[in-house]
């Protein structure tokens, strides 16, 4: 886009324009997602506790009133406490909402529509989750009450010990694929539903139910929200927020549970693939031409939000099914529970890929030709055209006299 | 504009790294609060780690058959995890200092002071 | 009017960040601010990690330095800032005595930097990777070279299929790829260096295992002795 733009512009502009205008396709996401996230929030929360939920503005489902919660929520009065650190207290909403925000930069949307095609990729947003913790403490602290700093240290203690098994769960996904390219990792996945990295082996079954709790702890939601639950007993970290820095933490928290979502669907779920073919059915693929290349990554992206949004609804459902777990339950899940299941699910898939290599034999695709068409993973012509990694076969890289080169 | 046109090399990263070393330096040297000490010496290990990384990368310099490559990013990586083991024990050190003496203040540690 | 450098545009936003946090660092009384600074100044650091070509180094940067280490002595911050320790002041005379120092280490350092010509930028003949050294065709290294498309004068002896030259920004290249190289030089195989045809040198290339193992073993033994450094005590007197 930058280069269509540099013909009508100075360089300069052209280059900023094009990345303001992906910036705000990807502001999207935690702004309009937060909206749809809470209208689908109050329905299901609404359902499960048999009554109605909104009704009455735009229509009979109340499709409007989250506009009309937002624009409430921009006009209220900018209160701060009066012994609160001033700057700090100004920064912490953002922090947070930049540290979810970035989280979204790694992600495909589908085949080579990433924001930024990165080789580590599962690994940013791993670091980057992690750095939501600075607002929540900082938020915390700066509002000059006890209790919200109690709050902000649990809360900060709970995702910085979830981190572990979540980082282990994480691996499997990367030591069965052998690469942490979100892209790559997707790709392999392409085909039948079989082919998703969940029913590769019972191991990494284990390891999604694992990562999905681990995920819910992470961005403070479901059974271990005692960080902002305690605010209808004691006060939360965002007691003293209101208005539009309540909000960003708001969307910081739906933006972190897509964000978690979606590394979950393309992890475990085959990102943007669908359960079946059909893209490559209907031959909408980038060797058709450009304008069927388009329409099967549409397709794709419509799979992968969708996978997004079921993922965050399980966690919403999840939320008002569950009672909440007290501090030393959730450190006692982490230590005693998640993380052992974490480490011995990781090292059962690593025994099971060294013998088994395939999977159950569920797979409708080998791994070979998948990685031979790697060259339509990144639409940015500069990605090399080799694999990045052949057989899941281990190679012996050491011998006497010498050092083999892996493959 | 005729600044932001010029590539930049490796000597532009060494000033990032001296300016953050130095600032380290004098943090440890000037800081009263032990925590600040502590951040000191992150700042230190961090303008140590942009030398390592810069001299490592091979499109930074013209005679980069000479680039550190991939002992640059290791010993950066060393230098990370080395970093936080001795935060944790430096701050388990000072947490047992706040709580038998009931200041932070590096000045008040002079009980072995002759 | 010249094209923006866009990597010395973002080069000159992280550098100027990280050095105005980490001079905030230092300025800074407040306890709290200091650590915040500190957090900004360190994701900044990471930016220039990931400018520079060690895409995984500054991940690692962002996961285990800032996400880590900054947390936990944040929450050593929180602990402790108490009333009086929140802003403790340092005397002025300390302050002289550590601008002379600091200053006089500042202008060395600098004026190291600057004293080298070779390092003051990537040349017009665009250096090709590790030179005598990178010449395979094996897909492992071949992305990780800024440019093969240039056949510098140094090393065209030793530079297999060379293709002719291209576009000499070496940042037209592909994004880098250090992990996987990493994951096998941790293991003891150096697969970056694989067309090491000097013999001595050859022989000093073992990896990087057992500083690996050694560097786990140190975890383990700094966990187990801060958590018993951290141990609640029973009181001596009530």
């Amino acid at each position: 886009m930058a280069e269509f733009l540099a013909l009508y512009l100075p360089s300069w502009l052209a280059y900023l324009v094009a990345g303001l205008v992906h910036c705000a396709l990807l502001l999207l996401i935690p702004f309009a997602g937060a909206m749809f996230f809470v209208w689908v929030e109050r329905k299901v929360s609404a359902r499960i506790q048999d009554r109605l939920g909104p009704t009455r503005v735009g229509g009979r489902f109340g499709w409007l009133q989250l506009l009309a919660d937002g624009l409430k929520l921009i006009n209220k009065e900018d209160v701060m406490p009066k012994d609160a650190d001033a700057l700090l207290f100004r920064m912490a909403p953002y922090v947070s909402f930049c540290a979810s925000f970035t989280a979204l930069l790694a992600l495909p949307f589908s085949q080579g529509w990433v924001p930024q095609h990165m080789n580590v990729g599962v690994f940013f947003i791993l670091a980057v989750l992690g750095l939501e913790v600075f607002g929540v403490i900082l938020g915390g602290y700066s509002s000059a009450s006890k209790w919200s700093l109690f709050g902000a240290m649990r809360e900060a203690a709970q995702v910085v010990s979830y981190e572990v098994p979540l980082g282990l769960c994480v691996v499997v996904p990367v030591m069965i694929a052998g690469s942490m390219d979100l892209v790559t990792i997707a790709s392999m996945q392409a085909g039948l539903f079989t082919n998703w990295f969940i029913f590769h082996d019972p191991f990494t079954f284990i390891t999604f139910w694992v990562y999905f709790t681990c995920a819910v702890a992470s961005v403070n939601r479901a059974p271990f929200d005692l960080a902002e639950a305690e605010s209808e007993l004691v006060a939360g970290f965002h007691t003293e927020y209101s208005g539009f820095r309540w909000l960003a933490f708001y969307m910081a928290e739906y933006g972190s549970m897509f964000a978690v979502s979606g590394l979950a669907a393309i992890l475990f779920f085959g990102g943007w693939n669908g359960p079946l073919p059909v893209a490559e059915l209907l031959r909408l693929t980038h060797d058709t031409g450009p304008v069927a290349g388009y329409l099967g990554n549409l397709l794709g992206l419509f799979n992968f939000v969708f996978k997004c949004v079921a993922g965050v609804t399980v966690m919403i459902w999840v939320r008002w099914t569950l009672p909440r777990l007290r501090i030393d339950q959730v450190l006692k899940t982490c230590l005693k529970y998640c993380t052992p299941l974490a480490a011995g699910a990781f090292l059962g898939a690593a025994v099971w890929t060294l013998y088994l290599p395939g999977g159950v034999g569920l797979r409708s695709r080998p791994y070979v030709e998948v990685l031979e068409r790697a060259p339509q993973n990144a639409r940015q012509p500069s990605t090399s055209a080799a694999p990045d990694r052949i057989a899941a076969k281990p190679q012996p890289i050491l011998r006497a006299g010498g050092i083999n080169p892996p493959e | 504009m005729n600044l932001l046109s010029q590539p930049v090399g490796l000597s532009h990263y060494l000033v990032v790294g001296a300016v953050l070393f130095v600032a380290g330096v004098a943090c440890m040297a000037t800081k009263r609060n032990a925590l600040g000490v502590l951040l000191g010496i992150e700042l230190v290990l961090n303008g140590a780690n942009v030398n390592f990384v810069a001299f490592s990368s091979s499109w930074l310099r013209s005679d980069s058959q000479f680039a550190m490559g991939l002992e640059g990013h290791l010993v950066a990586l060393f230098v990370i995890v080395l970093a936080a083991a001795e935060a944790a024990v430096a701050l388990a050190i000072t947490l047992n200092f706040y709580n038998n003496h009931a200041t932070i203040d590096v000045d008040r540690a002079d009980e072995l002071q002759g | 009017m010249e094209p923006i450098n866009w990597h010395t545009f973002f080069f000159l936003l992280f550098s100027l960040v990280a050095c105005a946090f980490a001079v905030a660092v230092l300025i800074s009384t407040n306890i709290v601010r200091m650590a915040f600074y500190l957090t900004l100044s360190l994701g900044a650091t990471s930016g220039l990690f990931f400018l520079a070509g060690a895409d995984f180094v500054g991940a690692m940067q962002l996961l285990i330095y800032v996400g880590g280490t900054l947390v936990l002595l944040i929450f050593g911050v929180m602990l402790t800032a108490q009333g009086p320790f929140i802003s403790m002041k340092t005397a002025g005379g300390e302050w002289v005595l550590a601008t002379i120092v600091g200053g006089a280490l500042l202008a060395l350092l600098l004026q190291t930097a600057f004293s080298v010509n070779d390092w003051h930028g990537p040349a017009a003949a665009t250096p090709s990777h590790f030179g005598a050294r990178e010449a395979s065709s094996d897909p492992l290294t071949q992305p990780f070279t800024p440019a093969t498309e240039t056949a510098s004068v140094r090393t065209a002896s030793v530079t297999r299929g060379a293709k002719p030259a291209g576009e000499p920004s070496p940042w037209s290249e592909e994004a880098p790829r250090t992990a996987t190289r990493l994951g096998m030089g941790l293991l003891g195989a150096r697969v970056d260096l694989l067309e090491q045809h000097d013999d001595t040198l050859r022989h000093g290339m073992s990896g990087y295992l057992l500083p690996f193992e050694i560097v786990s073993v140190h975890l383990l033994v700094v966990l187990v002795g801060a958590a018993y450094l951290a141990r609640a005590k029973r009181r001596a007197r009530n």
